[in-house]
């Protein structure tokens, strides 16, 4: 089985994030980047699957600020290869660019299945497995928590909301969005990673950007920032009620 | 009387030829045991790593300190061992009948290789060569011998005796002397040889001395009482005694035959049995302590060359090797390891009991008794399995505190929290650990700090003061101030970093920080085993430090102290550290601020890191009692205190399951003193027992405060912050 | 005219239809009549229990086994070829599993614009502005969709659209689709296990601190918990105190824990608790102290007793 591993770096949510002089996107000068959270359970399932079923783990995206120690991470926990993909491209990417990117350099590569975290914090313009599934022509499932190989394809669970679970057959190859892996991503020791590193074997391939449609950001703002609480009152009536109305409107169920 | 009577005895106690032969058939066979034993142990030592891989990087301390960074001495373990200073340690009435034993059978051996050399070597080599058997065991020689030696008779016996009586009698109260272990195998297991092997060990010793005295005596009596013999005092007296109780003439010289033989035999069992047991410290407790260096616990060992962590027996040094040997079981580091008392499946006792055992089965080494048996193959008895995680048990290596407790007590030197951290590293190379430590240990490696908040908001708290800090990086300062992640991050403590701020900016002391350029400065990192992590961290600070113009370092926290003072060195600091506490010390002492008298009765913790560690014990203190407060004492304190229980990543990680919290104990002991406040001098310390005094409901009658809060009150410039305690006793 | 028109595709997958399905009609109406087109709404799979979904113009029905339960692949195929008939400006749904499995594709397929994680939806002009929550609702974007066929997924409950919830519908059209390409077949739908305590997975906690005094009361905050279909949590004290198992512990030595909201019972805020939950996206807090530290973080406070509070609220969703 091989298994591609499709992971980025995504801004730091930790640091305070500021907008740029456009804008129209964060300042990328001062922030850290980190690997996306979710593409490391990505890389987590992919890794759990190798170690249960043999096979072979992939790990490639599209360069990016301190990308190669993502890559360098993933190879010290396990991974075969690790492929950087550089086009030069600065700033936002949008999703569907990389989407393309990405189906470029698989049309050369055989592939089970092709793993990506469900969601990254800025991809505006949709979520790269759905995008990326729809250009390789593959069947595709997001919100992804369980994957076992049964028969000649996969068993997929995704999850529904409200704790409902589906579980669905298919021929592979697939792209998946994880949300969760079986497991926690593992740790890596530094140590290891330092290894990985003076051992080098990222790959590095040199891709162009294809143009793509994506929605303009006109403007990059933060929500208002919130204070101190807004005080309810104490009278357990009224602030039930206000409660309550509170919940609902957060969208969530309330029976 | 003008006989000339020459002051003598025979030795051999047999009569016949063929007795002499099987005597001394049998005492070859002990001295091939014995020696066998010896050697079979030895060896083991040396298919460890070489003694001295855990002295790698021994780079200068500034301000070494013999003893605790710097090596002991070999004249002053040579007078510990002689003075029994490690057994009589906050136990003089165990120590003080461990010295009589120990003299007295110091004694007594001396005695025995005498006779030896006399009888065995001198008499025949004579009587080979010079065709005469002589002798110089005879006239004042032999007075002064049995005068002597019957001292040390006595002396043996007595100790003997009281350590058998506290044995007995304290076996059911005695924490130390229970062996229930720590980690409960599911197979279950017993140590009921081990107690046997204790008194088999004890009411032999107490035997063949009794024995030995008591054939004086017969001896004596069946001689006729001469009179020279009153210079051996202790069997004049027995015979004596026999005299009375009508024992004479044959029936004494047949009792004395057969008592002879009970005696040696007996001798040469105990001989034959000591490295197969627990008397086996009688040679590598000493041995242990000769090689011993507590640095080892303050600047830990990195790993053996090509392994993360220990995997197998080869990765354990001579040094461990010969300290699992050298434990005698008796129970002090069971007692007072903060992870056993507070429920957590680990002693230190059993750790080097299980490694013990776990090592002399690996190398085919039988223990006669001294033995822990299981119905199945698992831990120690498990030789296929991973040492860190099998042999030893996860939680087991998880639960330690790093505190040193059981370093700083254990009488023959056994240095259990590096091979502690050793076996832990294996676990992190595993990506073995507790979801919490895991989470730390990322936002670490990722952020430099184990909140998990942006290393720029590392200075954050300086907002609100009055005059900026300035930064170390662009302007000289004579102190850098470390901080560490608590006191820079933790919302609690920030006020009192800010305190601390004011009192130095005050008292015209120059300093400053890092800034963002700080990062956790890995004390904690390397002790949970994370020893990668440790390096970059490293790295990165010292790459600051490059960047910054300072004399000096002074620290919050003592976790970061105890790292840059005792291992930063080897990567290349220079610079002096100190504890916070020593600079508000000096403060007082150079006349530099007046404080006014606060009249509070207080107690005060000594944190792990700074006191047991680093010796740091009189600072903290003067600056209490400069402040006015009346000070009392816990009673666990200095070297003894106990740890709050969030060291060595042990924060990190998941406390639940103990039954009792480490900071809760410590809590309660200081609920007992009656005092107002709980003083401390480190952030950790702060954060944990403010929640212990909340979670033990001392609310509202304890308050814990940092010694800069005092020292701030009572210089006058600044209130304590946050309101005392209503009904804080103020005496 | 069909360029002016707006799709709404719901997305029930079990039980009734979402509530979100009415948000996103209440929008869809709103920029419909702007643009001056119909709305219409997709219901794929299982046809029954459709007549809420009376504020659509046009309701469509696909049916076919393949399609119900939810089949990904199935849906895919499925509503791209209701779509390619009817050719609309806009298509909603929301950021749920149905929304993020069909809509990056489908805008893919057809070139058109996506934007995701939607709050706000108007039309300027001629051109579509949403504005998207991103960076985990650190920053909001305001993107020009333009004057092109998009799709929008929104966040559930960023709409006020309850009100779209009207019983009748038209003549629902059927459609039919075969299953001959669907690379997926259903194995087994899995309602909620109620064993397995992951507070880390729950939209709502109602987590108790010390304040709920003792285990006797535990079963006040499980029903309140219940009635709102939230989870269980605790800080550590209740935990220590054995009122609850180590599972539902927030914090520092516990789970770290986002859900949508945060409804903190007598928990005082300590460092190491917030550090657990901070990051919630609506934190309600009740505690009698004034002071506590938890309001310098919760976004709503209440000193009133939390014995009162509780039983209102019970009342309230009860009656
Ligand atoms: C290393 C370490 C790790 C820790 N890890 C965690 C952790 O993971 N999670 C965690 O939660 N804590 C943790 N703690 C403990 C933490 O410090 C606090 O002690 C704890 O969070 C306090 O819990 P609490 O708010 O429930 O209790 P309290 O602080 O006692 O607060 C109870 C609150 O309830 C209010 N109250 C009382 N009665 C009522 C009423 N009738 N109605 C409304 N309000 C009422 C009171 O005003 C008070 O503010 C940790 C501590 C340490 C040192
Ligand atoms: S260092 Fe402390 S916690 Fe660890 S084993 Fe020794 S006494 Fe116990
Ligand atoms: S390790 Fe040291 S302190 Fe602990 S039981 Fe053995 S001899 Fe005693």
């Amino acid at each position: 089985m091989k298994i591609v591993v499709a992971m980025r770096q995504i801004a730091d949510l930790v640091e305070e994030l500021e907008v740029d002089a456009s804008g129209a996107d964060i300042d990328r000068e001062f922030v850290k980047f980190v690997s996306n959270e979710w593409d490391e359970a990505a890389l987590e399932e992919a890794l759990c699957l190798k170690e249960a079923h043999g096979g072979e783990v992939v790990v490639v995206g599209v360069d990016d600020v301190d990308f190669d120690q993502t890559l360098f991470g993933a190879l010290a926990k396990g991974a075969d290869r690790a492929v950087k993909l550089s086009c030069g491209f600065e700033g936002w990417m949008p999703t569907a660019v990389r989407a393309e990117i990405l189906a470029r350099w698989l049309k050369d590569e055989a592939f089970d299945l092709v793993l990506t975290g469900v969601q990254a914090a800025d991809d505006l313009d949709g979520q790269l497995a759905g995008v990326l599934g729809a250009r390789l022509g593959l069947p595709h499932a997001a919100v992804v928590v369980g994957l076992e190989p049964d028969g000649e394809g996969f068993k997929v669970t995704q999850e529904l909301g409200g704790g409902v679970t589906l579980t669905s057959h298919a021929t592979g190859p697939l792209v998946l969005g994880i949300q969760a892996a079986r497991q926690a991503p593992r740790y890596v020791p530094i140590s290891r990673i330092r290894q990985a590193m003076s051992a080098g074997g990222i790959e590095e391939v040199e891709v162009e950007a294809p143009p793509a449609r994506a929605p303009r950001v006109t403007r990059l703002f933060a929500p208002e920032a919130k204070g101190r609480a807004e005080m309810l009152g104490d009278k357990p009536s009224e602030v039930a009620a206000r409660i309550l109305e509170l919940i609902r409107a957060k969208g969530v169920g309330v029976s | 009387m003008l006989l000339a009577v020459v002051e003598t005895r025979k030795i051999f106690g047999g009569t016949t030829h063929l007795e002499r032969v099987f005597f001394y058939l049998l005492a070859l066979v002990v001295l091939v045991v014995f020696f066998v034993g010896l050697g079979l142990r030895v060896k083991k030592y040396m298919a460890g790593r070489p003694l001295d891989a855990g002295r790698f990087r021994r780079a200068r301390v500034p301000l070494e300190k013999p003893g605790v960074s710097a090596p002991i001495p070999l004249t002053q373990t040579g007078v510990d061992i002689a003075a029994n200073r490690t057994v009589s340690r906050r136990n003089h009435a165990v120590g003080g009948a461990h010295l009589l034993l120990f003299w007295g059978f110091l004694g007594l051996l001396a005695a025995t290789i005498i006779v030896g050399l006399d009888y065995d070597v001198y008499g025949n080599l004579t009587r080979i060569f010079g065709g005469k058997e002589l002798s110089f065991f005879k006239g004042w020689f032999y007075l002064a011998y049995n005068a002597v030696f019957d001292t040390a008779g006595l002396a043996a016996i007595v100790g003997a005796v009281l350590l058998a009586v506290r044995r007995i009698r304290d076996s059911k109260s005695s924490v130390e002397l229970d062996y229930t272990r720590a980690q409960k195998p599911k197979s279950g297991y017993s140590r009921a040889a081990m107690t046997a092997g204790d008194h088999l060990f004890i009411f032999g010793l107490i035997f063949i001395l009794a024995t030995g005295i008591l054939l004086q005596g017969l001896r004596i009596d069946a001689a006729g009482f001469p009179s020279f013999e009153r210079w051996t005092w202790l069997g004049y007296l027995v015979a004596a005694g026999f005299g009375a109780l009508g024992l004479h003439g044959s029936t004494a010289v047949t009792a004395h035959f057969w008592l002879w033989w009970v005696h040696i035999l007996t001798a040469l069992a105990f001989v034959a049995y000591l490295p197969f047991s627990k008397a086996l410290h009688m040679i590598s407790a000493p041995a242990n302590l000769m090689v011993r260096d507590p640095g080892n616990t303050r600047r830990l060992p990195p790993p053996p060359p090509g392994h993360a962590g220990y995997l197998d027996f080869s990765d354990f040094t001579s040094k461990e090797l010969l300290g699992f040997d050298a434990c005698t079981k008796c129970g002090r580091c069971h007692s007072v390891c903060p992870a056993r008392t507070g429920g957590a499946p680990l002693s230190p006792r059993d750790l080097i009991l299980d490694l013990r055992q776990y090592a002399d089965r690996k190398r085919g080494i039988p223990m006669v008794l001294d033995w822990e048996e299981r119905p199945d193959q698992s831990g120690p008895k498990n030789l296929e399995g991973r040492l860190a995680g099998e042999v030893i048990e996860p939680a087991t290596l998880w639960s330690c505190t790093t505190c040193m407790a059981c370093v700083e007590i254990c009488p023959v030197g056994i240095e259990h929290v590096p091979t502690i951290v050793s076996l832990r590293r294996s676990l992190v190379d595993a990506g073995e650990m507790d979801p919490t430590l895991q989470a730390a240990l990322e936002n670490i490696a990722t952020q430099g700090n184990s909140f998990g908040k942006s290393s720029r908001m590392r200075a954050r708290w300086t907002k609100g003061l009055e005059a900026p800090i300035p930064d170390a990086r662009k302007e000289e300062v004579e102190y850098l101030w470390f901080l560490g992640d608590f006191a820079s991050f933790d919302e609690r403590l920030q006020e009192i970093s800010r305190m601390l701020a004011r009192v130095l900016t005050s008292n015209g002391i120059s300093f400053g920080i890092l800034y963002e350029d700080e990062r956790n400065a890995g004390n904690d990192v390397r002790r949970a085993g994370e020893e990668g992590l440790f390096e970059m961290l490293v790295e990165k600070n010292m790459e600051a430090f490059s960047k910054a113009s300072f004399q000096k370092i002074f620290t919050t926290d003592p976790h970061s102290f105890n790292t840059l003072r005792n291992e930063y060195p080897a990567y290349g600091l220079d610079k002096p550290v100190m504890h916070y506490s020593e600079l508000l010390a000096s403060l007082i002492s150079q006349g530099r601020v007046s404080l006014s008298g606060l009249g509070k009765k207080v107690t005060y913790h000594d944190p792990c890191y700074l006191g047991r560690y680093n010796r740091v014990f009189d600072a903290p203190r003067s600056v209490i009692t400069s402040a006015g407060c009346d000070l009392v004492e816990m009673p666990r304190n200095r070297t003894n205190s106990f740890c709050c229980g969030a060291g060595g990543g042990r924060i990190w990680m998941d406390d639940s399951v103990l039954e009792e919290r480490p900071s809760h104990n410590r809590i309660r002991e200081a609920a007992e003193l009656d005092v107002g406040y709980f003083v401390v001098a480190c952030p950790k310390d702060y954060a944990m027992f403010s929640d212990a005094v909340k979670s033990t409901g001392n609310e509202g009658r304890m308050k814990v405060v940092d010694i800069v809060e005092l020292f701030a009150e009572a210089s006058g410039e600044l209130a304590l912050a946050g309101s005392a305690p209503e009904e804080a006793p103020e005496s | 005219m069909a360029e002016n028109d707006v799709v709404v595709i719901a997305e029930r997958v079990v039980g009734g239809h979402p509530d979100v399905t009415f948000e996103l009609l209440g929008k869809a109406k709103e920029i419909a009549s702007a643009l001056g087109g119909e709305v219409h709404c997709l219901v794929v799979g299982d046809s029954e229990g459709h007549e809420c979904l009376g504020a659509s113009d046009h309701l469509h029905l696909v049916e076919g086994e393949h399609l119900w339960p939810y089949n990904p692949h199935a849906w895919e195929s499925a509503v791209s070829a209701l779509l390619s008939e009817l050719k609309p400006r806009l298509v909603l749904a929301s950021t749920g599993t149905v929304g993020i499995d069909l809509c990056g594709a489908l805008a893919a397929q057809s070139g058109a614009m996506l934007a995701s994680y939607v709050v706000d939806l108007s039309l300027e002009g001629s051109s579509l502005v949403a504005v998207a929550q991103l960076y985990g609702g650190k920053l909001m974007a305001e993107c020009d969709l333009g004057e092109g066929p998009a799709f929008v997924t929104a966040i559930p409950g960023s709409f006020a659209g309850l009100a779209a919830r009207v019983d009748g519908v038209a003549d629902p059209i059927a459609h039919g689709h075969e299953g001959a390409e669907v690379r997926m077949r259903h194995v087994a739908l899995t309602e909620p296990e109620k064993t397995g305590v992951d507070i880390t997975s729950e939209e709502v906690l109602v987590s108790v601190g010390r304040g709920i005094g003792g285990q006797s009361n535990i079963e006040l905050a499980q029903e309140l918990a219940e009635v709102l279909g939230a989870g269980l949590s605790a800080s550590r004290p209740v935990i220590d105190q054995g009122w609850l198992p180590k599972a539902h512990q927030v914090g520092k030595s516990g789970k770290k824990v986002k859900p949508k909201v945060y409804l903190a019972l007598g928990i005082s805020g300590a460092p190491e608790h917030l550090e657990g939950m901070r990051q919630a996206e609506l934190i309600i807090a009740c505690n009698t102290d004034a002071t506590a530290p938890i309001f310098e973080v919760a976004h709503y406070g209440t000193t009133a007793d939390l014995f009162d509070l509780v039983p209102e609220i019970l009342d309230l969703i009860g009656g």
